[in-house]
C-alpha cells in the first residue's frame, strides 16, 4: 500500500467518526427543554415566531438537520443564537489563531522538556536526577491545569512581576508565555514519565544488549537504536496530549483573558448558545481527529514493522 | 475473607503511603460530612465584621474568609462534601454500568460482545469534556446533570477491564461447573464472574474517584458545574482565583484541599494496585 492510500484511508476512517459527533451534538441540543429564545421576560408570541422562522427553528428537525449538514460543508455553523451580529464561523475564525498559537506552542514545548527529561531520567536511574524528576513528574500529572494556572499567575505576575497576569496584544509574546507553560506543564510531566519508562523497557531487549555486543558506542546505540524505538508509545500519547490541551486551553484561556476558541465555548456555554457550542465542540472534535491522525502518520513512519508492510 | 483478600490487606498494610492516604481521606471525609455542623459557622454565613480576613486573624475563622466574609474552613468542608458526593455517585454509576456491561459482553462472547464493544469504542473517540459541556448546556447546569454527564462516559473503561477480566475467567472450570450445572446466565454473571473480578474493578473504581472530582472541579471553576450559593472545590477555587492578588489564602486553601485528596486517592489506588494485582508484585 503507498503512503498516499495510506493517509487517504486513515483520513475516510475519520469521517463516521466526525458525522456521529455531528449528529449527536446536533440530536442533544434538539432534546434540551426550552428554546433558545426563552428569556426571563417572555418574548410577544408573533416576535418569537418571527425569530424562529428566521433562524429556520420553525422547520421539522429533520428538515433542520439537512440544513447544518449542508451548511457545515460550505464551512457555515450558523448563526450565533447569543452574539446576534455574529455567525459561528466568525467567531471560531476570530479565536482560532490565538488558541492553535497557544496550543502548539505548548505541544512542542512539552515534547522538547518531557522526552529528554524522560531520557535523562531513565539513563540516571535510581539516582537522584531521575527521583527528582519522577517526583516532579508525580506532581505534575496530579495537580489539575486550573490550580497551576492562577498560581503561576500569582507568582509570576502578581509576586514577581515578571510577566503580564491577563491579556492579549499581537505581536507581545510575553502574553503568551504563562498559558503556554500552564497547558505545557501537566503534558511534559506525563511525556517524562512516559518516555523513561518506555526506554528502560528498550534498553533491556536483546538487540540492543547485540547492538552493544558489536561495539557500538552508549551514544549510537542510543540515538541509532534505543531512541526511534522507545519514542513509540510517545508518539501515541500526542492524541490524548492533544486532547488535553485543548480541555486546559478552556481554562487558561478563561484565566488569562485570550480571546481564543475556549473562551468563546465557555461563554456559548454559559449563555446556553446552542449552535456556538456546537460549532465549537465539532472544531474541537476535527482538530482532536486530525492531530490523531498525524499521530498516526507519524508512528507508521516510526515504526519499521508497518513501514515495511506499508512502503511509508 | 479468603485467603486472597488476606493475603492482599497484608500487602496494603506494607505500603506506608498507601495507609497514610487511607487515614488522611477518612479524616478528611469525616470533617467534610461533620465538620460544618461543628464549627461556628454556616456556610453561607455573612460576617460583616470580618471579609477577606486572613487566616487565624479573625476570632473562629481558622482559615480566614473570604470576600464577603464566609468563613472558609467551612466553605472548603462543604466544597469537598460536595465534590466529594459527586464523584462517589458518579463512580457508583459508572461502575455499575461498567461492571454489568463488561461482564457481560465478556461471558456472551461473539458477535454480542462485539457489538457491545463496538458500542464502547464509539462513546470513547467522542471528545468526552466537550460532551460533558453539551450536555451541562442542554439540561442545566448543576449537580444532577454533572452526575448524569460524567457517569454518561466514565464507565467506558470500567467495562473494558471488566470484559477482559470475565472473558478469562469464563474458560475457568468453575464456570463450565456452573454452565453444566444448569444456571442461567444473568446467574452465572452475578455469582461467579463479577465476583471473581472485585479486584481490579475495586483498583480502578479508586482511581476513578479523583479523576470524577477533577472533571466535576473543572467544570464547576468554568462556571459551567456547581453555582453558587452552593460551593464545590471547583468553584471555590475560581472564587480564589478572581481574589488572588489581595487575598491569597481564599485560592490556597480550597486549591491544597484539591491536590490533598486527588494525590491520596491516586496513591491509595496504586496501593491497592500492587496489593490486588498480582502480577505487579
Amino acid at each position: 500500500m503507498s503512503t498516499l492510500a495510506f493517509i487517504l484511508r486513515r483520513l475516510l476512517s475519520a469521517i463516521p467518526t466526525l458525522a456521529l459527533i455531528v449528529a449527536l451534538s446536533f440530536l442533544l441540543t434538539r432534546l434540551a427543554p426550552g428554546g433558545p429564545f426563552d428569556e426571563e421576560q417572555p418574548l410577544p408570541p408573533e416576535i418569537r415566531a418571527n425569530l424562529e422562522a428566521a433562524y429556520g427553528l420553525d422547520q421539522p428537525a429533520l428538515v433542520q438537520f439537512g440544513r447544518y449538514v449542508t451548511g457545515l460543508i460550505r464551512g457555515d455553523f450558523g448563526p450565533s443564537f447569543k452574539f446576534r451580529d455574529f455567525t459561528v464561523s466568525e467567531l471560531i475564525a476570530d479565536g482560532m489563531l490565538v488558541s492553535l498559537t497557544v496550543g502548539l506552542a505548548a505541544l512542542v514545548l512539552a515534547l522538547a522538556i518531557g522526552v529528554p527529561a524522560g531520557v535523562g531520567a531513565a539513563l540516571a536511574r535510581g539516582r537522584f536526577g531521575d527521583r527528582l524528576v519522577m517526583a516532579l513528574a508525580v506532581f505534575g500529572i496530579s495537580v489539575p491545569v486550573f490550580v497551576i494556572a492562577p498560581l503561576l499567575a500569582l507568582v509570576f505576575g502578581i509576586w514577581l512581576h515578571w510577566l503580564p497576569v491577563a491579556g492579549w496584544m499581537p505581536g507581545r509574546p510575553a502574553d503568551l508565555v504563562l498559558p503556554v507553560v500552564t497547558l505545557a506543564l501537566p503534558v511534559i510531566a506525563y511525556l517524562a514519565r512516559l518516555t523513561r519508562g518506555s526506554l528502560l523497557e528498550i534498553l533491556r531487549t536483546p538487540w540492543i544488549r547485540a547492538a552493544r555486543a558489536r561495539g557500538l558506542s552508549q551514544r549510537v546505540v542510543l540515538i541509532r537504536h534505543a531512541l526511534p524505538a522507545a519514542m513509540l508509545p510517545v508518539v501515541s500519547y500526542l492524541g490524548p496530549a492533544a486532547a488535553a490541551v485543548l480541555a486546559g486551553s478552556l481554562v487558561v484561556e478563561t484565566l488569562f483573558a485570550l480571546p481564543g476558541m475556549g473562551r468563546h465555548l465557555v461563554q456559548g456555554a454559559l449563555n446556553r448558545d446552542y449552535t456556538l457550542v456546537m460549532g465549537m465542540v465539532i472544531v474541537y472534535a476535527a482538530l482532536m481527529i486530525a492531530l490523531n491522525l498525524l499521530a498516526d502518520l507519524i508512528y507508521a513512519w516510526l515504526d519499521p514493522r508497518i513501514r515495511r508492510e506499508r512502503r511509508l | 475473607m479468603g485467603g486472597l483478600w488476606r493475603d492482599a490487606m497484608r500487602e496494603l498494610a506494607t505500603d506506608r503511603l498507601a495507609i497514610a492516604s487511607l487515614g488522611l481521606l477518612l479524616v478528611l471525609g469525616i470533617a467534610a460530612l461533620a465538620g460544618p455542623w461543628l464549627l461556628d459557622y454556616r456556610e453561607d454565613e455573612i460576617d460583616w465584621a470580618h471579609m477577606a480576613a486572613p487566616p487565624f486573624a479573625a476570632d473562629g475563622h481558622w482559615l480566614g474568609t473570604d470576600r464577603l466574609g464566609r468563613d472558609l474552613l467551612v466553605r472548603t468542608l462543604h466544597g469537598l462534601r460536595v465534590s466529594l458526593a459527586i464523584a462517589l455517585a458518579a463512580t457508583l454509576v459508572s461502575l455499575a454500568i461498567g461492571v454489568g456491561w463488561g461482564a457481560l459482553a465478556g461471558f456472551l462472547r461473539g458477535r454480542t460482545d462485539a457489538l457491545m464493544m463496538r458500542f464502547v469504542d464509539v462513546l470513547y473517540s467522542l471528545p468526552q469534556v466537550f460532551f460533558v459541556i453539551i450536555l451541562t448546556v442542554v439540561f442545566g447546569r448543576g449537580p444532577s446533570t454533572l452526575l448524569i454527564a460524567i457517569g454518561a462516559f466514565g464507565w467506558l473503561t470500567m467495562a473494558r477491564i471488566v470484559r477482559g477480566q470475565a472473558l478469562a475467567l469464563r474458560e475457568r472450570e468453575f464456570v463450565e461447573a456452573a454452565i453444566v450445572g444448569g444456571a442461567g446466565t444473568i446467574r452465572i454473571v452475578g455469582r461467579h464472574i463479577v465476583p471473581n473480578l472485585l479486584g481490579p474493578v475495586i483498583v480502578y473504581a479508586t482511581l476513578t474517584v479523583p479523576q470524577v472530582i477533577l472533571v466535576e472541579s473543572f467544570l464547576s471553576f468554568l462556571g459551567i458545574g456547581i453555582q453558587e450559593p452552593l460551593a464545590s472545590l471547583g468553584n471555590l477555587i475560581a472564587d480564589g482565583a478572581a481574589e488572588m492578588e489581595t487575598a491569597s489564602w481564599i485560592l490556597a486553601v480550597p486549591a491544597g484541599c484539591l491536590v490533598l485528596v486527588v494525590f491520596c486517592f491516586n496513591f491509595l489506588g496504586d496501593g491497592l494496585r500492587g496489593a490486588l494485582d498480582p502480577r505487579d508484585r
